[in-house]
């Protein structure tokens, strides 16, 4: 029964499409409507994408990297690091564990004085980075061994400030599906509009179709056939010119947070799906504007 | 007041003490009981405003009764769906006053619509039919471009292009002249000779008084929202 609908609806029907007249603007609006909506899809999925692609990261950065900085007079730094390290190597879930040298401290400072910062002038503490294994390591435990072995030592296992950064990009995820739902409404809003001014302007030639004995899916499917047909020509050639833009944007290697804005690897098979879900709307938004209409002839 | 029963078990329209209102309103028609017998020719008469297009609308399910009962070919019309009420109307083919042409599509195209909807082939059947109503070389031609009775034939050969059992005709002369009249009467005489139901709304009484030699007809009349037999007094 749905299977016949669907076939009645979708399925060229050169009698159908000829007694309906073309119908002029609304043509122009849904492919343009269609187009500007993929286009804004493209960009939402991306974000969505990059988002949550950038949460897992610093979750699993998070959850398997901390800091141990060791703050000294400057002839006790080395000593506290060898002390830090051994306790370090004693700390069960503490995959490995290594002082960062000045070059990688300079390297860290670059962004913020410049190349060429003399370190050894300035009062730095030095860095440990540990990396925990896949069971983790007891912060709570090792933050009063640290206290007690190593009093310049202080363990940040970066969940104060990481943890606010990984909600944000949660939260921006959500946003990006959020306004990929709200994307897919307005489209099927515009594509409604357009088809209910579209069989407003043929509202005659509906009205002698049912006279004539012509069915409902008949008279809808001429409607649904151009309507759907405009939207998946719209949304393919809105998702094009998205992923253009998208692979326009500069590279994400160099840059931070909004420059990663894009796809990777299969990543970038998924706006493929953007025109038939778009043709899917306008299939939906017309059939239900087409026959609503049909409802109020007899 | 005498109300009309056609004493026939195979009516292919029969109304039932129908009325109809227009939104709820003062009734346009009471209590109508009609049966229409299989291959009988009907005229349907009365003055401007009576109720006669209503009437045939009741008779194609275009309107639905708002009391009693319209049964079309045995089915009653309350209780049809959607796809119901176009299956019925490929078995009653029904001549406009207006013609309700499709004006983007030519004089060929009208009259094969029909055809088109239910999916069956346009085959040569349309051209004998246009050669019928005597339109053979007007058939590329647009609606706007004939002359009213160019139009009324042409309405004609559409409402029978499926062979239907029944012919409603709303005024079919109402804009045309006396021999085109002539000519739309002498198609649909032809037709009720071949078998099918013929039904014509008209108050044109010269156009009855000219069928009656040709055809046995029962007439119509409404009057006072009810429908009389008229035919002792034309």
């Amino acid at each position: 029964m749905i299977a016949d609908t669907l076939r009645l609806m979708i399925a060229p029907n050169k009698a159908s499409d000829t007694v309906v007249p073309p119908t002029g603007f609304t043509a122009r609006l849904t492919v343009f409507a269609a187009g500007a909506m993929a286009f804004l899809a493209v960009f939402a999925l991306a974000l969505s994408v990059s988002t949550g692609r950038l949460a897992d990261r610093w979750e699993a950065e998070l959850n398997s990297s901390v800091t141990i900085r060791i703050s000294a007079p400057a002839d006790q730094v080395e000593a506290q690091t060898l002390a830090v390290l051994k306790v370090l190597d004693q700390t069960a879930g503490v995959a490995s564990a290594r002082a960062l040298e000045p070059d990688e401290q300079r390297a860290l400072l670059a962004p913020w004085f410049g190349p060429d910062v003399p370190l050894e002038e300035l009062p730095l503490p030095r860095l440990v980075d540990v990396v925990q294994g896949p069971q983790g390591l007891d912060a709570a435990g090792l933050r009063l061994r640290l206290a007690a072995e190593v009093p310049g030592a202080v363990l940040d296992d970066h969940s104060r400030w990481r943890a606010p950064l990984v909600d944000a990009a949660r939260a921006l995820r959500m946003l990006g599906w959020i306004a990929l739902g709200l994307i897919g409404i307005t489209t099927a809003a515009m594509i409604t509009l357009a088809a209910n001014a579209a069989l407003a302007a043929n509202a005659q030639v509906i009205r002698v179709l049912r006279l004539v004995g012509a069915r409902d899916t008949f008279i809808a499917g001429a409607f649904v056939r151009r309507f759907t047909l405009r939207g998946l020509i719209g949304a393919a050639a809105g998702t094009t010119a998205g992923i253009v833009a998208i692979i326009l944007l500069p590279n994400g290697a160099e840059g931070g947070f909004l420059t990663g804005l894009g796809f990777e690897g299969l990543g970038w098979l998924s706006p493929v799906l953007i025109p038939p879900l778009g043709a899917i709307v306008a299939f939906a938004a017309t059939r239900a504007a087409a026959l609503r209409t049909l409802s109020g002839l007899r | 007041m005498r109300r009309i029963r056609v004493k026939d078990e195979q009516a292919v329209i029969e109304l039932r003490d129908t009325s109809y209102s227009y939104r709820g309103g003062e009734p346009l028609l009471q209590g109508m009981t009609l049966q229409v017998a299989p291959g009988s020719f009907h005229f349907l008469t009365g003055p401007s405003g009576a109720g006669k297009s209503t009437l045939l609308k009741l008779m194609y399910a275009e309107l639905q009764a708002t009391g009693g009962a319209v049964t079309l070919f045995g089915q009653d019309s309350r209780v049809m769906d959607r796809n119901a009420v176009a299956d019925v109307r490929t078995r009653i083919g029904v001549v406009h006053q207006d013609c309700q042409f499709l004006d983007h599509l030519s004089i060929a195209d009208n009259v094969a619509l029909p055809l088109m909807v239910q999916g069956k082939p346009v085959g040569s059947d349309l051209h004998d039919l246009l050669a019928w109503v005597g339109l053979s070389d007007r058939m590329h031609a647009f609606p706007p471009e004939l002359s009213g009775g160019e139009r009324q034939r042409a309405a004609l050969a559409r409402a029978v292009i499926l062979s239907p059992d029944v012919i409603l005709a709303d005024e079919p002369t109402g804009n045309i002249d006396w021999d085109m009249s002539q000519r739309v009467l002498q198609l649909l005489v032809e037709l009720n000779k071949m078998g099918k139901t013929v039904m014509v709304a008209t108050h044109d009484i010269a156009l009855i008084r000219a069928a009656k030699p040709q055809v046995s007809t029962r007439i119509l009349r409404i009057s006072n929202k009810r429908l009389q037999s008229a035919g002792a007094e034309l």
